[in-house]
């Protein structure tokens, strides 16, 4: 089996699973008592945002790894999951002020994790941009490790300074959700759902790995 | 040590030197901070919004403008006739080639801000008097953390296309936790607020300048070797 056709089974499994976490979520997970029926997206909110913050993770991973081998590979993965991680943040910033909006009555508010979340999106967009602006696969290669690990040794930094940010200024109504200790059913239903997004991450990576290696067969990466 | 920091010397001398003979970029930067000061006094109600409390704002929006106009000539002049494989093949350590053009860009954007922070203070009469030596100080440190990276990203976009759009895309992020430092810094500087407020703004500045000039000088060489 072709890695391809791996990568698509994984996805094609991920997505079968994805609309179990639904039903499971919608029918079988009892309605928070104070959020109603806004709180559901959490189940697909949550787990798209450690999707995203997993392939920031592995770009970084990667970029570094790529500077001490200097092995192909490493770049071809960091790009397929900057791709993947740009869709993740995508869908974690769409389906957040969603939630927003009739719970905490902004659609958007400028919170420490918020905040870091968008310019987590900045980062993968940045990193794709100059991926496309250089033409030489080499020297590709090189540029966007080191733009890697320096988006992963920012966004400390930035969690930091608008986490500073807003404890030094309080705000009058608290944005911040107090942690609630979830119910045991509601925890399954986000476990199983992380499980079900990262294996969705695993099925894109790996389609667009392979979608890569075609690609630099036939000498013509662009992205 | 000492040899390195001759070398970094001589590099940003010879920069500083080719922008004090033309005066072009020098010029173009003072000319533009004078500008955004005064588009921002027009791009306010100044009836319905106190001048201090926008000040820190204006102060840095126009620095951080200002720094990024000054970052995209410090690769681009090495790009004429070859001359970056000429400093490449001299016998130049790769850190030194980074600190000297680090240098270069800080002295740069010092002068820039050494005529800014006055127009400031004459365009909206803003009492800095009493705050000066702090003032100076965060100012120093945000330029140091800025720079740091922008000058990183500058080699790093040279030989792309859109090389200066790319840098202002690239580099805007990273802008982030140093404005966040010392726009805050400078509020409370200006507001009278005690020094040992803003102590904890001051560390993340510092460990942001530590951490991003020792990240920088570590992956500076991965952008210029071929």
């Amino acid at each position: 089996m072709s890695l391809a056709q791996t990568g698509r089974r994984i996805t094609l499994l991920g997505l079968v699973l994805l609309a179990g976490v639904y039903v499971r979520a919608l029918a079988f997970t009892p309605l928070e008592r104070f959020q109603g029926p806004a709180q559901k997206i959490f189940y697909l909110h949550v787990p798209a945002a450690w999707s995203a913050m997993l392939a920031m993770g592995l770009v970084g991973l990667c970029s570094i790894l790529y500077l001490i081998v200097k092995d192909a590979r490493f770049d071809r993965f960091a790009a397929a999951s900057a791709e993947v991680g740009t869709t993740f943040s995508l869908v974690m910033l769409t389906t957040g002020p969603i939630w927003a909006k009739p719970i905490w009555g902004t659609w958007w508010t400028w919170d420490a994790r918020l905040t870091l979340t968008l310019f987590l999106f900045f980062l993968f967009i940045g990193y794709l941009l100059l991926r496309g602006a250089v033409v030489e696969p080499g020297l590709r290669a090189r540029y966007s490790a080191v733009l890697g690990i320096c988006g992963l040794v920012l966004l400390p930094f930035i969690h930091l300074s608008v986490y500073l940010f807003r404890t030094l200024h309080p705000q009058p109504i608290v944005l911040k959700p107090s942690a609630p200790s979830l119910p045991g059913s509601m925890l399954v239903t986000l476990l199983v759902s992380f499980a079900v997004f990262t294996l969705l991450y695993v099925g894109f990576v790996t389609q667009r790995y392979a979608l890569g290696l075609l690609r630099e067969a036939q000498g013509k990466e662009h992205a | 040590m000492t040899d390195l920091l001759r070398q970094a010397w001589t590099v940003a001398r010879k920069d500083l030197l080719l922008e004090f003979r033309t005066r072009t970029a020098l010029v173009s930067a003072l000319v533009f901070t004078a500008l955004v000061l005064t588009v921002f006094n027009f791009g306010r109600d100044p009836t319905a919004v106190a001048t201090i409390d926008l000040a820190p704002t204006i102060l840095w929006v126009t620095f951080t403008f200002a720094a990024m106009l000054a970052l995209n000539r410090a690769f681009q002049l090495e790009l004429e006739n070859q001359a970056l494989e000429g400093l490449l093949v001299s016998p130049l350590s790769r850190t030194s080639l980074y600190w000297g053009k680090l240098l270069a860009n800080l002295v740069f954007v010092a002068l820039v801000e050494a005529v800014g922070l006055p127009l400031f203070v004459l365009f909206f009469d803003v009492p800095v008097g009493r705050v000066l030596l702090p003032l100076v100080g965060v100012i120093a440190l945000a330029t140091i953390g800025f720079v740091a990276v922008g000058t990183l990203f500058s080699a790093l976009v040279i030989r792309t296309r859109f090389a200066e759009l790319l840098l202002v895309v690239l580099l805007l992020p990273f802008l982030v936790p140093p404005l966040i430092g010392a726009v805050q810094v400078t509020a409370r500087l200006l507001g009278g607020r005690p020094l040992s407020e803003a102590a904890g703004w001051f560390r993340l500045l510092a460990a942001y300048d530590i951490g991003f000039v020792a990240l920088a000088t570590l992956l500076f060489p991965f952008t210029v070797d071929e």
